[in-house]
């Protein structure tokens, strides 16, 4: 782990904002001027940035890789599929608070007991406890229709009737995009405070070295249970605003496959830096689609492309670019 | 009586195909402490060449020659493994387990592709030496002889692993290595030889599993995922890296499914998993391994 130079400082608002604010009117204005389509695809892109972002605090942050998110997601996306089957809620906030007291229910018990192992062991632990979930979901077929999967009509969103006229596309490139924006912003914000935060600092020093952190004081174990949660809480999010936008929730989501997805997705945008995994899910959800939409081989396709990043970019994009950038930068300045 | 012996036959049929995997994915953890998860799609592709070579290649062949031709999968894969060990894996034994986790999961990505590749997308068959055996009967009902096969093979394959790393020279060598890499380098083990051998020996089993397991199902995509996250149950039930962990865990989890398979079939998986975390909060190493 000590071979990748760190770039995780802790930067002030000043500093971030002249580079962060116009990327956000970009997001806000590109509706406009893109088609509904590649909106659809953005909203994906960015509420999987909300689910690597959590990831990451475990991966980039405490230095514990988890094989198993895709657990959390699932339960995301499960509890707002069972809230409509079985009690019709059909309100989006609705769903994100069951959501979210659904996922930090599953994600305390796993955490609690996952913090209890690090390195491979913490990896497959995550694994097993994912496919427990996997293995209900599939094979409980009355409550979670098997690999059917449970439909999910779109949601109103803020208690307002839905004002689409009935087309579907048209809402989810529109006000369902803004929606997912919105909870992206408030994430990245969250999660942008929690890591530069006295308790953000203890989980990079705690990943730094394990034993100093101890004699620092640091409850180690306590620390590694409270970003779990967190971890968890932000993946089940992404979760929730997922299902709207596919409409189905399937057994897929929960299986290991996926949870490799979103490590994909958070390596490819460079694990080692706060920008990372966001970069990371809007450009493998592109990569992705346009592989499926390319070849039936795509499965070869990204798998190759993990083997270059991690034989030869192993700080992924993000990582790769404030590499370059100083240089860049003597270039110009001379 | 008849459905119990029935029942422990089947058990043993899944011990023994889930051991021939586990077993492989232990002892190259053992040796090389290295998690593939590309593990299980080393099975399929043993099973996807046996598949190839009984029903298609050599499909009017005389029967004899068929049995025969049965673990041409296990030599395919432990020659795609021979091949791989030197070129992909070896460059990241000194770098973290994650990007190790990483680069097999790609692995397992385009390994999944080149079996929809070369073989397409459905299902192969190599039913003709399931059905050429016939069965034998038990008591009242009837049991496909193949499947005794399967269970001897499994067996047999367990005391040869066994007797190899026990009782050979090359076995002492590769357990020197699995115990202190260093130090058996420095008392001229050549290690690069060794990991090769033990990572070939690893892909040989799961070969072999998908091999002998073909010819009663089928060769399908998806196999290998499948299996691999059976195949991690049993290593953790038995320990990471250890041998007799393995054939235990095997055990353990085929009878369990068994059981669960015709008592309380909705959560069967979930029981298996939940076996696999309890024992790690209990036994972090598992029931045979060594402490990390």
């Amino acid at each position: 782990m000590s071979t990748v130079p760190l770039v995780l400082h802790a930067r002030s608002p000043a500093k971030v904002l002249p580079w962060a604010l116009p990327l956000v009117v970009v997001l806000f204005l590109l509706p406009h001027a893109i088609d509904p389509y590649q909106t659809i695809l953005l909203a994906y892109g960015l509420l999987m940035g909300i689910g690597a972002l959590g990831f990451n605090l475990l991966l980039g942050y405490t230095g514990l890789l988890s094989f198993g998110h895709s657990a959390y997601f699932g339960v995301g996306a499960y509890a707002v599929a069972l809230m409509f089957k079985y009690l019709h809620v059909q309100s989006m906030e609705l769903y994100l608070a069951g959501a979210i007291l659904a996922s930090v229910v599953v994600s305390a018990i796993f955490g609690f007991v996952c913090v209890r192992y690090t390195r491979i062991f913490f990896g497959i632990l995550t694994l097993a406890l994912s496919q427990v979930l996997w293995s209900l979901a599939f094979k409980f077929y009355p409550i979670t229709g098997g690999t059917d999967g449970l439909r999910v009509p779109t949601p109103t969103l803020l208690g307002l009737a839905r004002d689409d006229k009935g087309d579907k596309i048209l809402f989810l490139a529109s006000n369902y995009y803004y929606y997912v924006l919105g909870f992206f912003l408030a994430c990245v914000v969250i999660m942008w405070i929690v890591v530069n935060s006295p308790f953000g600092k203890a989980l990079q020093a705690i990943r730094d070295n394990e034993t100093r952190a101890e004699f620092i004081g640091i409850h180690i174990r306590r620390y590694r249970f409270v970003a779990f949660l967190v971890s968890g809480v932000f993946t089940g999010i992404a979760g929730a605003l997922w299902v709207p936008l596919n409409g189905l929730t399937t057994p897929d989501i929960l299986y290991w496959p996926f949870s490799g997805e979103i490590v994909f997705m958070t390596v490819l945008g460079g694990f080692r830096t706060f920008t990372g995994p966001i970069v990371g899910a809007v450009v493998f959800n592109y990569l992705k689609t346009s592989a499926v939409g390319f070849t039936v081989y795509w499965q070869a396709l990204l798998g190759s492309i993990l083997v270059f990043l991690v034989l030869v970019l192993p700080t992924g994009i993000v990582g790769a670019i404030t590499q370059l950038l100083p240089a860049v930068r003597k270039r110009f300045s001379r | 009586m008849d459905t119990f012996v029935i029942h422990v036959f089947n058990a043993l049929l899944y011990a023994s195909v889930l051991f021939l995997i586990a077993g492989g994915l232990s002892l190259i953890y053992g040796v090389m402490r290295i998690v593939n998860l590309a593990h299980g799609n080393l099975y399929a592709f043993g099973a996807y060449v046996t598949a190839w070579a009984v029903g298609q290649w050599l499909a009017g062949a005389p029967t004899v020659v068929l049995y025969l031709l049965l673990p041409i999968g296990a030599v395919a894969a432990a020659i795609l493994g021979a091949v791989l060990e030197p070129t992909l894996l070896r460059p990241f034994y000194r770098r973290a387990e994650e990007y190790q986790l990483l680069v097999t999961f790609g692995l397992l990505m385009i390994l999944e592709d080149l079996m929809r590749f070369f073989w397409g997308p459905y299902p192969l068959t190599a039913t003709t030496l399931f059905e050429k055996m016939g069965s034998v009967k038990i008591g009242e009902s009837i049991y496909p002889r193949y499947n005794l096969l399967v269970v001897l093979v499994g067996g047999l394959a367990a005391a040869a692993l066994w007797g190899f790393i026990y009782r050979t020279r090359f076995g002492v060598v590769l357990r020197a290595t699995s115990q202190d890499m260093r130090r058996a380098a420095a008392m001229g083990v050549n290690v690069n030889r060794v990991y090769i051998e033990a990572f070939t020996i690893g892909c040989f089993m799961a070969g072999l599993g998908g091999a002998i397991v073909v010819p009663g199902q089928s060769a399908v995509l998806g196999m290998g995922v499948d299996a691999l996250v059976l195949a991690f149950v049993v290593v953790v039930i038995g320990g990471l890296g250890s041998l007799q962990g393995a054939l235990v865990g095997a055990l353990i989890v085929g009878i369990v499914r068994e059981i669960g398979v015709s008592t309380f079939p909705e959560v069967e998986l979930a029981v298996l998993y939940l076996i696999a975390v309890i024992v790690l909060l209990v036994r972090p190493a598992g029931l045979f391994g060594r402490a990390a």
